[in-house]
């Protein structure tokens, strides 16, 4: 166990090594920070003395290692764009963006296990055409036309909804939330629906077709026979055995939702991790696009490390595997 | 009403209790940093106008206008030295009293390295206080415009500086931020009193400002907004009451919409093309003559482009199209220079044909996408209009961060750029887009342009100090360009500011609206 543990996490080390060299040199393509610093009337020597105080000039390989170095020690740097430690700015956001993570998360696991589950149940009626139709245009629109269009009934003609913004956060502990004003759950109404809809759907189908299959179970075939209820069949027998697969979606449904963010944030003007970089791309704001895909890069590999000691906790043949090598 | 109205603002402004009145304003991004040395964008400079002073500014016709200086002139006995005289009894919003010490530091401190508005400070050598309020500002020779160069030099407190260890600039190097990229100590108009960075900043009205009349509006809402649609839903919505970089696509439908109007205006900006001139640097055909070298090739060019249509279908309406990199409100501009030429399609193509190419050429066009008004749509049009004489043009479209980058490094040989002459002042487009490249000058002439005739003028422009004689050499600067034709001016940008029906914000050329001289009904 032990040593699988530490194959895995040395695997993790060299995961986020590759992601962050792999970033730094697309990074060479991003363009010149300078030019978004400096404004148009700066002298080539004063172009010049900037890019040689930022190393700009150094090969890659060194600013690479320069700059593993620092986060080794905790040093990430300051944002070229807005002069603050990119750390603080990251941590400064991620409450926002956590916090609709998580809202779209449990709007799309609840509402997307029950529309599977009614979808599956009433397979020939009317309601579940309807749904599936709607399902489709989740999958196929684009965020943005989603979100936009959603301002547009909800803030602009219905002056139900704000159309950006976060309302007013309160601050605990250094965490910012918007659970507890009444403008910020207003607020999180349009990008937590508009972020959960994919996932909504694509949750939908995947429990519909498991259950579907379940269903034609001969098990419970003969759970009917027994005179079980219906409710009892389908919930306590069907439902719990489409969940097995749900579980490993869901885990990687957080990760990508956190990371995807980025389009839902910048329509809604949400100020959180995924918006910071947006604007940090357009600025070529090198330090702060570096940490963010770190981080991204840290999130998916931590995931995977729990599924992976998940998997092995569950299943028992992996484990006798790892004995008999040992 | 009005009347009504108008008498409740002039008693307010009297003395009497102040009706509270809030703006909440949204732009397309923040102040990037508080420090007002610590950035040279326009969009900061806008938003620190409210709390930080200048010594002189720009009004909304471009004049210089006195702020924290009174009065400014050239030094009887030394015209290489200009004499600020400062306005009395202002105080920072701490308390300090400003004085002559306080200019000194400044503008030292936005020379100093690492502050990224040095360069409008380069030939400054010495800062001088004579009294408490008097600075002189020694040059290394007659800089005839440099008081031009202080319109988005703000005034710091030296004390204050000092007990929060703020005397330099912020240093990319060091690991933490300075004190003065989240704090400000301004004499401003208005007191910050919250902010969050990209979402929100609050101000409230500075009760002991120095302006005799109280401005109409007392509280400051500052949000961004980055998503240009996101930002037309707010004001359709009434979130916000007025919005900033408004793209031209949604002036017809906030115009039509009801409580909110648009007020345009031009901006400070021209739209041009510049071609390479001598040899090509790179690609293919790196040493062979290109083709814009023969000035009978740029005048068809000139001839193919239809202004007016890229006015009427690409900007709808909202530009004003020129034959020059200067905007109406500059100094040395004339109806005449911005005379443009009508399209004239036979004519290029004999003139193409007199240069040897009748076939036309093919060439590569560079273009922003994401800068200015509908850049990337501009340079389609123009490779359209091209075509119709015979030149074939590839299009490579890019973010302005990879653009700028491409065609500083000399690679680009036909490209689109933006120009603001902040100094208003026509010498401004000359150094930088007319001279001949040098380390301090022609920075943006990357296509190998050289006049050494136009050079000599233009350095003579830049230290004479006899006004009539200096616009008499301005005016014979532009008549060589008129000739030589470096670049291919095509508009001048306009601003749209979307607002609530009863806001009234004037349009600045800069792009830095100030709420203090903005009116609620």
């Amino acid at each position: 166990m032990l040593i699988f543990v530490l194959r895995r996490l040395i695997q993790s080390v060299f995961v986020m090594l590759a992601v962050s060299l792999l970033a730094f040199v697309l990074f060479q393509f991003a363009g010149d920070p300078i030019e978004a610093m400096v404004g148009q009337d700066a002298t080539m020597a004063d172009r010049a003395a900037l890019r040689d105080r930022l190393g700009l000039d150094d090969p890659v390989v060194f600013q690479f290692a320069r700059f593993i170095g620092n986060a080794v020690q905790g040093e990430f740097g300051l944002s070229y764009r807005l002069q603050q430690p990119v750390l603080g700015l990251i941590m400064q956001r991620l409450p926002a963006t956590v916090e609709l993570a998580v809202t779209s998360t449990i709007i799309a696991l609840v509402l997307g296990t029950a529309l599977g589950v009614l979808t599956a149940l009433k397979n020939r009626s009317w309601i579940t055409g309807i749904i599936m139709a709607v399902s489709l245009v989740g999958i196929s629109l684009p965020t943005f036309l989603i979100g936009i269009g959603l301002i547009y009934v909800f803030a602009v003609e219905l002056h139900w909804l704000p159309s950006f913004g976060r309302g007013q956060v309160v601050e605990l502990g250094g965490w910012s939330t918007g659970f507890l004003t009444s403008s910020g759950l207003r607020s999180l109404i349009l990008p937590s629906f508009t972020l959960a809809l994919f996932q909504t759907a694509l949750l939908m189908r995947l429990i519909r077709a498991e259950m579907l299959e379940v269903l034609r179970q001969d098990y419970i075939r003969f759970a009917r026979a027994r005179g079980l209820s219906e409710r009892v069949i389908n919930f306590r027998h069907a439902l719990k055995n489409t969940l097995v697969p749900v579980i490993t979606v869901a885990g990687l449904m957080l990760g990508s939702i956190i990371a995807f963010s980025v389009v839902t944030e910048s329509v809604f003007q949400w100020p959180g991790v995924g918006s910071l970089f947006i604007a940090s791309v357009q600025a070529v704001d090198v330090p702060v696009m570096s940490v963010y895909l770190m981080f991204i890069a840290l999130l998916f590999v931590t995931i995977n490390f729990v599924v992976d000691i998940l998997y092995f906790i569950v299943d028992p043949r992996l484990r006798a595997d790892s004995q008999k090598r040992a | 009403m009005k009347t009504l109205l108008g008498a409740l603002l002039i008693s307010a402004a009297m003395g009497n209790p102040v009706l509270a009145e809030t703006i909440r304003w949204a732009r397309m991004a923040d102040a990037l940093s508080l420090d007002p040395h610590a950035t040279n964008q326009g969009i900061t400079a806008g938003f620190l106008h409210h709390v930080y002073e200048t010594l002189v500014d720009t009004d909304a016709e471009g004049n210089l206008v006195p702020r924290l200086a009174t009065e400014w002139m050239v030094k009887d006995t030394s015209p290489d030295t200009w004499v600020f005289k400062l306005r009395p009894d202002v105080t920072f919003h701490d308390g300090a009293a400003f004085t002559a010490e306080d200019v000194v530091f400044s503008i030292n401190r936005a020379r100093s390295e690492g502050s990224l508005m040095r360069s409008l400070h380069g030939a400054v050598v010495d800062v001088v206080a004579v009294d408490d309020l008097t600075v002189e500002v020694k040059m290394a020779a007659p800089s005839p415009i440099y008081p031009r160069n202080l319109t988005n030099t703000f005034m710091m407190d030296l004390t204050w500086a000092e007990a929060n260890n703020v005397v330099k600039v912020q240093d990319f190097t060091a690991g933490e931020d300075n004190y003065a990229v989240r704090n400000t100590n301004g004499t401003g108009p208005y007191v910050l009193t919250s902010r969050e960075p990209e979402v929100r900043s609050m101000l409230t009205l500075n009760e002991k400002h120095w302006a005799e009349t109280s401005p109409g509006i007392t509280d400051i809402e500052y949000l961004t907004i980055a998503d240009p649609a996101t930002r037309t839903a707010a004001l359709l919505s009434g979130e916000v009451d007025l919005i900033l970089d408004m793209p031209v696509q949604d002036i017809e439908r906030i115009s039509a919409a009801d409580g909110v109007k648009v007020v345009t205006g031009p901006e400070n900006r021209v739209i041009y093309f510049s071609y390479r001139i001598g040899q090509y640097l790179h690609n293919e055909g790196a040493g062979e003559m290109s083709p814009f070298t023969d000035l009978k090739v740029r005048e068809a060019v000139d001839l193919a482009v239809d202004r007016d249509a890229i006015r009427q279908i690409i900007m709808r309406g909202q530009s004003i199209p020129t034959d020059v990199v200067a905007p109406p409100f500059v100094n040395g501009w004339t109806e005449e220079i911005a005379t443009y030429s009508k399209p004239d399609v036979e004519r290029a193509k004999a003139l193409l044909a007199e240069a040897g190419y009748p076939d036309g050429f093919s060439i590569t066009l560079d273009t922003p996408n994401n800068r200015y008004v509908n850049d990337e749509a501009i340079s389609q049009a123009v490779v359209g209009m091209l075509a119709r004489v015979g030149i074939r043009v590839s299009l490579q479209s890019r973010p302005m961060a990879q653009h700028s980058q491409y065609f500083q490094s000399g690679e680009s040989d036909f490209f689109l750029m933006g120009w603001g002459v902040p100094t208003f002042d026509s010498a401004y487009t000359f150094s930088g887009l007319m001279h001949t490249r040098t380390d301090t000058a022609g920075l943006y002439n990357p296509v190998g342009y050289s006049n050494p005739e136009l050079d000599a003028m233009i350095d003579g422009i830049e230290t004479e100090m006899d006004i009539e004689k200096r616009n008499a050499m301005i005016a014979e600067a532009w008549a060589i360009i008129e000739v030589d034709r470096p670049v291919l001016a095509i508009h001048t940008q306009s601003l749209a500011y979307g607002m609530r029906e009863n806001v009234n914000v004037a349009i600045h050329p800069g792009d830095m609206p100030r709420m203090y001289q903005a009116t609620i009904d």
